[in-house]
């Protein structure tokens, strides 16, 4: 039975990991870090849990934590954002290259220059290369429902590799709204017990973690990781089936909104899918043909499903709230894109920059994108595809 | 959003807004309703302007942007008024509950032609008078519910008894004097 309740996403996130009770978590325990440590450390302090919690100097100990703990075959977790991820950066690629399963709850938040604390996405699509599987949840729900179903994606001997649980930060993580919890014994199967087949610590057979690798064997490292990669792919489905089999809330790379017989759509990640659900309701209700697709699954890409997905469209936006200075658009535009090349009849394709650093996305900025893709499809020109939103000139 | 309450707090850093904003959330989930209750963070410091935002309605709303077209709009501190533009947007049918000492047709003067409705409340006074302090939010909030209506009076009574206790636990000899805070604000919110 589901729970009814009330909570922030970050207190979501912070029950979710009471109810798994995992071995270790590693957190640098004030700001850039989140509330959710936090409320985790109250949950150890009232012996709720019987984790081991090991505040560190940085969130490059906090993550080399993980890494130690991993290694030696504990469950282990940490939660971070923004310049904390950014400091964690050379562990990122220790935890995936070594594949070490650990689950790392980001709240995604700008990187500074200037200042900033606000929400967007340069963080975590700055990690995007590091080898970590990433989920992106819109709201307080698909935080908690996706946090559950990380180990067993991640822990899953045809993948063994380090994921990243993705939320918005304060639209997210500081809001409060209803949310429906699962019983803890239930999370706790769900999750299952961590039993690795190799760890440093294995007496009968230990496992060297971080050996140096020489040229001749670097490449064929990074290749197994390139194709655990693609191996998640299945699992996500698999566990996202599982978990909607048991709680009636499904989950798969992405969410297709109204896209049957959709003309135009957006596609984007987090909190904003939101609201550009609202914007295509609203326009459905005048007879448009608009739909969304909500990106859930950014690591591993989903690149023929997205692609397929949008294979009926005339024109697409793809939204990126993270500036990749690439001069030619963000990191989900450049992907995106990439997978409709094959399409025989691709639509047209926009990119919109927009939220960076907090700046709000209403549904009146959706409806506009969705106006000027009207504008596309009736004159077959795309015009330039790299374009901002919300910002002043 | 159709059939959506949306209220916008203004407040000043340290008086308690965002936990006013909150404990709607809170009272109004427990009357039932799906909600959304969210502060706009940036560099806080004390006597800094803040805003904070609630969605109360019947189905969930999917919207997480700031709220432009409140019908409700709740000014902690009175002297924003005269930094901050708090009519703007604000719905007509709708209302605005100030913490002040003054008469709704006084502050009326000061909204720039707002033509709803302008409700008053002296929230410190009633703060200090009960609880020995100046915590406007309380009072505040107990105006936000009467004028707006979003939850049952009698229903907000008994809820926020369990949430103050469930927020006070570590000083429930405080329960007390805020729910008399509660009760006294819902009789002395003035409607002009």
């Amino acid at each position: 039975m589901s729970i009814r309740e009330r909570l922030s996403g970050n207190e979501a996130v912070a029950y979710a990991m009471k109810q798994i009770n995992p071995d270790v978590m590693g957190a640098f325990p004030i700001t850039p870090s989140t509330e959710i440590p936090q409320y985790f450390a109250q949950y150890v302090a009232n012996g709720e849990v019987d984790t081991e919690f090991v505040t560190v100097e940085s969130e490059h100990s906090s993550m080399s934590t993980c890494i130690g703990a991993a290694a030696a075959g504990a469950r282990a977790i940490t939660a971070t954002s923004s310049c904390g991820l950014a400091l964690m950066w050379e562990l990122l690629y220790v935890a995936s290259s070594s594949r070490l399963p650990i689950t790392l709850a980001l709240v995604t938040r700008a990187l500074t220059g200037p200042i900033n604390i606000n929400n967007d996405h340069s963080d975590a699509m700055g990690a995007r290369d590091a080898g970590w599987i990433q989920l992106f949840a819109e709201n307080n729900q698909e935080a908690y429902d996706n946090y559950i179903q990380a180990m067993p994606i991640s822990e899953n001997p045809d993948v063994r590799l380090p994921i990243m649980t993705c939320q918005d930060g304060f639209i997210t993580s500081h809001a409060v709204e209803n949310i429906e919890l699962e019983e803890t014994d239930f999370v706790r199967s769900f999750v299952g017990e961590y039993q690795p087949e190799n760890y440093l610590l294995k007496h009968e057979n230990p496992l060297a973690v971080g050996p140096y690798g020489i040229s001749p064997y670097y490449m064929e490292a990074k290749k197994a990781q390139a194709e655990a990669m693609k191996r998640a792919k299945k699992v996500i489905l698999e566990v996202g089936k599982k978990f909607g089999d048991a709680t009636g809330r499904y989950y798969g790379f992405f969410e297709s909104y109204r896209m049957e017989d959709a003309d135009t759509a957006v596609v984007l990640i987090g909190s904003s899918a939101g609201t550009a659900r609202a914007a295509v309701d609203a326009l459905r209700a005048q007879g448009r043909r608009v739909g969304m697709l909500k990106v859930r699954v950014f690591r591993p890409f989903p690149f023929d499903e997205i692609a397929q997905a949008l294979s009926g469209c005339k024109a697409v936006a793809i939204l990126d709230k993270a500036e990749s200075f690439s001069a030619a658009g963000g990191p989900l535009f450049a992907e995106t894109r990439s997978a409709m090349y094959d399409l025989e009849n691709r639509p047209k394709a926009v990119n919109y920059v927009y939220g960076l650093g907090g700046r709000d996305f209403r549904v009146e900025d959706c409806t506009r994108i969705f106006d000027e893709l009207d504008n596309i499809v009736e004159t077959g020109e795309t015009g330039e595809v790299y374009r901002h939103i919300g910002q002043r000139e | 959003m159709e059939n959506t309450v949306e209220i916008r707090w203004h407040g000043r850093g340290g008086q308690g807004a965002k936990t006013a904003c909150l404990l709607l959330a809170d009272a109004a989930f427990s009357s039932g309703k799906y909600v959304q209750g969210f502060p706009e963070y940036g560099p806080e410091r004390m006597g800094a302007p803040i805003t904070a935002y609630n969605r109360i309605s019947d189905t969930r709303c999917t919207v997480h942007s700031n709220i432009y077209d409140p019908d409700y709009v709740v000014v902690v501190d009175e002297s924003l008024i005269a930094s901050v533009d708090v009519t703007k947007g604000l719905n007509p049918e709708g209302a605005i509950i100030v913490n002040t000492p003054r008469t709704p047709a006084e502050i009326r003067a000061e909204l720039g032609g707002y033509t709803g409705r302008v409700c008053t409340i002296d929230a410190r006074r009633i703060s200090e008078e009960v609880l020995g302090n100046n915590f406007p939010n309380t009072p505040m909030l107990a105006a936000a519910v009467k004028v707006s209506g979003v939850v049952e009076p009698e229903q907000f009574i008994a809820n926020m008894e369990a949430s103050f206790r469930h927020k006070f636990a570590t000083k429930p000899q405080v329960v007390a004097g805020n729910m008399t805070v509660l009760t006294q604000s819902m009789q002395e919110v003035q409607v002009g």
